[in-house]
């Protein structure tokens, strides 16, 4: 199967600073593959060069096999959804949608009933005439999907596109996109910073710092199976402990650390003196002392979330380490200041160089 | 001037206004969620003294009662100044029957020279005005939303350094570019395009020119302002949909900056049109512009009654044309104003 998107060695710099560095990689035909990482890691920078806006100052970037060097965004088979949507405003929904198809001679008729068709896709059929403004913003992301899938592009990018929506919205339509994508069947490549968007629905993701991609894999893979410190510490919460390693014994190591010696799988294959931290998920660290690794300091809060509590201890070096607690045992906490304990096994814990 | 009878009303329609203003201020309609606060309340009662009477002032003083004096002049004869208020002095047409049957030139039973002017002042201030349009479109279009913010500054800074030379010089250093043995000539000369000079003052190129450079700042800062305020996303977006350039311009981004084309085509016509340095020094001798009519019928002909009525037909014209074409663009006049 050939790969719709292939980046091959992509970097692109702005005079001195250089916001994306040799990237390669391939999308598949049919994929959700996102983009995830901090605000100027360069994840916008790559959509634009996919896009044709950004020239790349070096390396190419075939799309369905074609090298795309020198073809202008009007001329590729890829649509852009904008993080502000940037939809027409003087125009109607209808105008909105059935732009991409004007542009290219579609005749009226045959526009009319492909628009008709994408309204009834994203369940605004009867909307077709009112004004963007009237919208809500729910709405208006829908239009702005519509619009770009109306011109058929063979990849659809979308820019952070939720970005805008309050907490509940967004939830919901990122099962709407989901949906949509499924439906539709096309590439979608994904940019966000938002973790919970990249893990609930891409098929797979490229977690990217300072230009470079850290780790590529599926939602499990990387949080499950970082590769780097970036990433554990990047997707999702963690507990990270660092220091150098001092003993190796099979696949587990114990590294020396600010709080203690403490052990974990060495799956990085680390040698004894290298720089490193241990990294334990809030959810895998237990509330007690009676385990393989175990940590002592003080209660510092414990924030009561409904379903789970998240405690906060502060360890003696002043650092503090999170317990996320689902039920019962977060009720036993000390109160503020006295004395706590939590401990984790040596199998949940990863250590990573540093 | 006026009749006795009349400075009674004139003394007392300030006063009347302030009231009027000061009734309004006091009473104004209260919008629901918005403000309890009265306008006095909000501004402090000296400020709002201040701005009521200041408003008064100017609106009544400096635009009001000096266009009301000229408009009733203008039915008015013309008569030395003691028969001014006596038997003769009646409301006339006489001043505007001129403009279309009177002549002192010719026999000609209609004063063709006077009306040929006034149309082609108004033909040529809207072709001027489409010009300067079509001369700053590109770079206000660059200006708003290609150029980095430092170029734009430079830009704004060439654009607004010649014009601290005044309006008369510029005229002047135009005639000099624009004639027989000037620069233009000789460079064409020079390079062989044509075997004598062209005379660019007596076919009112240099007219035309001299009057598109002294409004063009204004046809800028207008398109500027409008561009400017147009989400560069939008642009993309039309290009990521395929969108070809001339279509981005059509149905994207001239479709946003309508009120800003209206508002400067509307500024760099009623300017031009009422514009009086340029046509007298760049004016070639065939020309005849309707300002130095309107300027001859005062300083000249001394004849304030006809000058008057010369310049109410100009104005009424020019406004309006203005309304037509906002007629036709469909706009409004709160639009133009932003």
């Amino acid at each position: 199967m050939t790969a719709a998107v292939e980046i091959d060695h992509l970097t692109v710099q702005f005079g001195l600073f250089t916001a994306v560095k040799d990237v390669s990689l391939q999308i598949r035909q049919g994929e959700f593959f996102s983009f995830l990482g901090p605000s100027g890691c360069g994840k916008t920078t790559i959509l634009r060069a996919i896009s044709g806006f950004q020239e790349p100052t070096q390396g190419t970037i075939r799309i369905g096999g074609q090298d795309m060097n020198g073809i202008g965004p009007n001329q590729r088979p890829t649509a852009l959804i904008f993080q502000n949507l940037a939809l027409f405003p003087l125009m109607t929904v209808a105008e909105n949608i059935g732009y991409g198809l004007r542009v290219r001679g579609v005749p009226k008729a045959e526009r009319d009933r492909k628009v008709g068709e994408l309204l009834n896709l994203i369940a605004l059929s009867d909307q077709g005439n009112k004004k963007i403004e009237e919208l809500s913003g729910g709405q208006k992301q829908r239009v702005a999907i519509a619009r770009a899938l109306a011109v058929e592009p063979k990849v659809l990018l979308l820019d952070e596109p939720l970005s805008a929506l309050d907490l509940k919205l967004r939830q919901h339509m990122r099962n709407e996109l989901r949906a949509i994508q499924r439906r539709v069947g096309i590439t979608f490549i994904y940019i966000t910073h938002d973790q919970g968007e990249a893990l609930t629905m891409s098929d797979r993701i490229a977690v990217m710092n300072r230009g470079k991609i850290e780790q590529i894999g599926n939602g499990r893979d990387v949080y499950e199976h970082p590769q780097t410190s970036f990433v554990a510490s990047f997707v999702g919460e963690n507990n990270g402990f660092s220091g150098t390693i001092t003993k190796i014994s099979g696949d587990q190591a114990e590294i020396e650390t600010s709080v203690g010696r403490l052990t974990g799988l060495n799956k990085k294959s680390l040698a004894v003196g290298a720089k490193a931290t241990l990294f334990v998920r809030p959810e895998l660290m237990r509330f007690g002392s009676q385990g393989e690794n175990n940590l002592a300091g003080s209660a510092a809060d414990a924030a009561y979330e409904g379903m789970t509590t998240h405690l906060t201890m502060k360890a003696p070096d002043g650092s503090s380490v999170v317990a996320t607690l689902t039920g019962a045992p977060a009720r036993e906490f000390p109160s503020e200041g006295s004395p706590a304990s939590f401990a984790f096994s040596t199998s949940d814990a990863l250590i990573l160089p540093a | 001037m006026l009749s006795s009878t009349g400075h009674p009303f004139i003394f007392l329609l300030p006063v009347l206004a302030v009231v009027i203003f000061w009734v309004m201020a006091k009473f104004e309609p209260k919008q629901v969620g918005v403000t309890k606060k009265s306008f006095f309340e909000r501004n402090g009662t000296p400020v709002a003294i201040y701005l009521i009477v200041a408003v008064v002032f100017w609106a009544l003083f400096m635009i009001v009662l000096p266009q009301l004096f000229m408009v009733e002049m203008s039915f008015r004869p013309k008569l030395p100044p003691v028969e001014m208020g006596g038997p003769k002095d009646l409301y006339t047409f006489q001043n505007y029957h001129y403009f279309i049957y009177g002549s002192t030139t010719s026999s000609d039973a209609i004063n063709w020279v006077h009306i040929k002017a006034f149309f082609l002042t108004i033909l040529a201030s809207l072709l001027v005005a489409l010009f300067n349009f079509a001369l700053c479109y590109p770079l206000a279009y660059y200006m708003a939303q290609s150029a980095r913010p430092a170029r734009v500054r430079f830009l704004l800074l060439l654009l607004i350094a010649p014009y601290w030379v005044n309006e008369i010089l510029r005229a002047f250093a135009f005639r000099i570019i624009f004639s027989s043995g000037g620069l233009i000539n000789k460079m064409l000369l020079g390079a062989g395009f044509v075997d004598q000079p062209i005379d660019f003052i007596g076919i009112d190129i240099a007219l035309y020119a001299g009057l598109g450079y002294a409004y063009m700042l204004m046809m800028i800062f207008s398109l500027y302002n409008a561009i400017e305020t147009l989400d560069h996303a939008q642009i993309e977006a039309a290009r990521d949909l395929g969108a070809p350039w001339w279509h981005i311009h059509s149905f994207i981004v001239i479709p946003f900056a309508k009120p800003g084309i209206a508002s400067g085509c509307t500024l760099v016509f009623m300017l031009s049109a009422g514009s009086l340095a340029a046509p007298l020094v760049l004016g070639g001798p065939r020309s005849l512009w309707f300002t130095p009519i309107l300027y001859d019928r005062f300083f000249q002909a001394f004849n304030w009654p006809q000058g008057a009525a010369y310049a109410f037909i100009l104005l009424l014209a020019c406004v309006s044309f203005v309304l037509l074409v906002l007629r036709l663009g469909r706009l409004s006049l709160g639009e133009i104003a932003k």
